[in-house]
């Protein structure tokens, strides 16, 4: 029984408040533009479900191959570093740098670069830019994060350094390589959205879009209704993903 | 005739001294106990034996080869990711041996250890006595002359140890090589060396050198003979007065 509440919790404080919303919208005759009640919302969703699904996807499939791009180069880059620490006092500041500039400020930069004809391109590369962090740093400390005593079995019998990369290091590091792309994930989709914001064009048709769209046109309950997926979305993509660590570390330590 | 030997050396470590001068010659098939207080650097002298480490002063004279020297550490320290063979068959895959053999040799030092049938297990599946066996097999593998081992059971339980005392005393008889560890414990000490080194402490120099008479292995029993209270009250003794002095 108890259990049963623990489960229901949180969607029964959705209803609650839903269900206040609802009757403050009726009671107070709050004009629609200004604030739909959740079953106009409803209604939205249900009436643009077929465009929503696919604006959903295309923010998707670009923040997931940004996802990919920013892995990949994430890790070449650390593995560099992780082999000469000159290389990783050379990369560092402007490692941190990259991170803490806010991407909306580069965005305009980018879209230039890419081309204004290819949206698509800057918003992948700006949420890669936004991804690139987690996975850097993740693999960096990974790399580090090998037992010392381990090292020392490795001087003993006289590793190579390749050896050792690939024996000790890069093994030692999956299970921080599995929370930095965790991170990564979450922030790539971040990314997407908000690049899709400043790049504003309807080449890409994301969910920024949809929102931008509708909101110049004051429809709310569409904006509202974009806003629903956008965050489903990203709660299904957490739960995906911490499912995915979990088994990614289960298979890494046998149990 | 010696196989590694330390001769006056000292280390120092930023926080100070940790060690010395402080000599050891450790000679052939030789068990040898480093017994004293904690920080005396009784596991630096072991990582001075080991090569792992440099003297700032003195001579470390060291005979075996590269792979011929295995350390055992205070845990397990096993790769999580590895399976218990993959565990043992480390250095000799690091020494370039082909992974077939290297696996067939990992399988004979696990079976030697007791750990038969467990060649699959990931050490996360194993209990602390048993990964201390995956940890012992690994550091057998390469048959090394000089075995170094830091407070190999300081987290395991009574039982445990006592059994995988006798389990090293066995595996010394079948390969002979010279034996170093590091122990708090005076019974364990007196148990499995031929000789007790005791330090003084930090930074360690050596304050008694007391041989043990008894056969390796030790027969059953032995714990009891008056021989074995003896040199146990003498190394107690002598590890009491060089605290207090």
């Amino acid at each position: 029984m108890s259990r049963l509440t623990q489960a229901l919790a949180p969607f029964l404080l959705i209803v609650i408040l839903l269900g206040g919303w609802e009757i403050a919208c009726r009671a107070l005759a709050v004009p629609h533009y200004f604030l739909p009640p959740p079953s106009a919302i409803g209604h939205a969703l249900v009436a643009d479900w077929p465009s929503l699904l696919r604006s959903a996807w295309n923010t998707l499939a670009m923040a997931l191959m940004a996802l990919a791009v920013a892995s990949l180069l994430a890790q070449a880059v650390a593995l560099l570093v992780a082999l000469s620490p000159t290389l990783d006092r050379a990369v560092r500041p402007l490692a941190v740098v990259l991170q803490v500039t806010p991407v909306v400020a580069i965005a305009p930069l980018v879209l230039i670069w890419a081309g204004l004809d290819h949206p698509g391109r800057a918003i992948v590369g700006l949420a890669a830019v936004v991804a690139f962090f987690p996975v850097f740093s993740g693999a960096v400390t990974g790399l580090k994060s090998a037992d010392p005593d381990l090292e020392r079995l490795f001087d003993l019998y006289g590793a190579s350094r390749v050896q050792r990369l690939m024996r000790l290091r890069l093994p030692s590091a999956v299970p921080f390589l599995l929370e930095g792309h965790k991170v990564a994930a979450g922030l790539a989709v971040i990314g997407a959205v908000v690049a899709e914001f400043v790049a504003g064009s309807g080449a890409t048709q994301g969910l920024a879009w949809r929102i931008l769209e509708a909101g110049n046109r004051l429809q709310t309950a569409k904006m509202f209704a974009a806003l629903v997926v956008l965050g489903v979305m990203g709660a299904v993509l957490h739960a995906a993903l911490e499912r995915l660590e979990k088994v990614g570390l289960r298979w890494w330590r046998g149990r | 005739m010696s196989i590694a030997s330390l001769l006056d050396v000292e280390v120092d470590y930023p926080r100070g001294k940790a060690l010395g001068p402080f000599s050891l010659s450790v000679g052939d098939g030789e068990i040898i106990a480093l017994v004293g207080p904690s920080g005396c650097g009784k596991s630096t002298a072991l990582r001075l034996l080991a090569g792992l480490e440099a003297a700032s002063r003195g001579e470390i004279r060291r005979a075996p080869g590269r792979g011929e020297t295995a350390v055992v550490f205070q845990a397990p320290t096993l790769a999580p990711w590895l399976t218990a063979r993959a565990n043992a068959a480390l250095p000799l895959e690091l020494a370039g041996v082909g992974a077939h053999e290297a696996a067939r040799l990992a399988d004979a030092a696990l079976a030697r250890v007791g750990l038969a049938g467990a060649e699959a297990a990931r050490p996360a599946q194993l209990s602390g006595g048993m990964a201390m066996r995956v940890s012992l097999a690994r550091a057998l593998v390469t048959q090394p002359k000089l075995l170094l081992l830091d407070e190999p059971f300081a987290a395991l339980d009574e039982i445990t140890r006592r059994a995988l005392a006798d389990d090293i005393l066995r595996l010394w008889a079948d390969i002979r090589p010279a034996i170093v560890f590091v122990t708090h414990n005076v019974e364990e000490a007196v148990y499995m060396a031929s000789r007790v080194v005791v330090m003084s402490p930090g930074p360690g120099r050596t304050a008694g050198d007391i041989p043990v008479a008894g056969p390796l292995p030790r027969p059953p029993h032995f714990r009891t003979t008056e021989a074995f209270r003896a040199t146990v009250e003498t190394v107690s003794d002598m590890l009491a007065q060089s605290m207090a002095a």
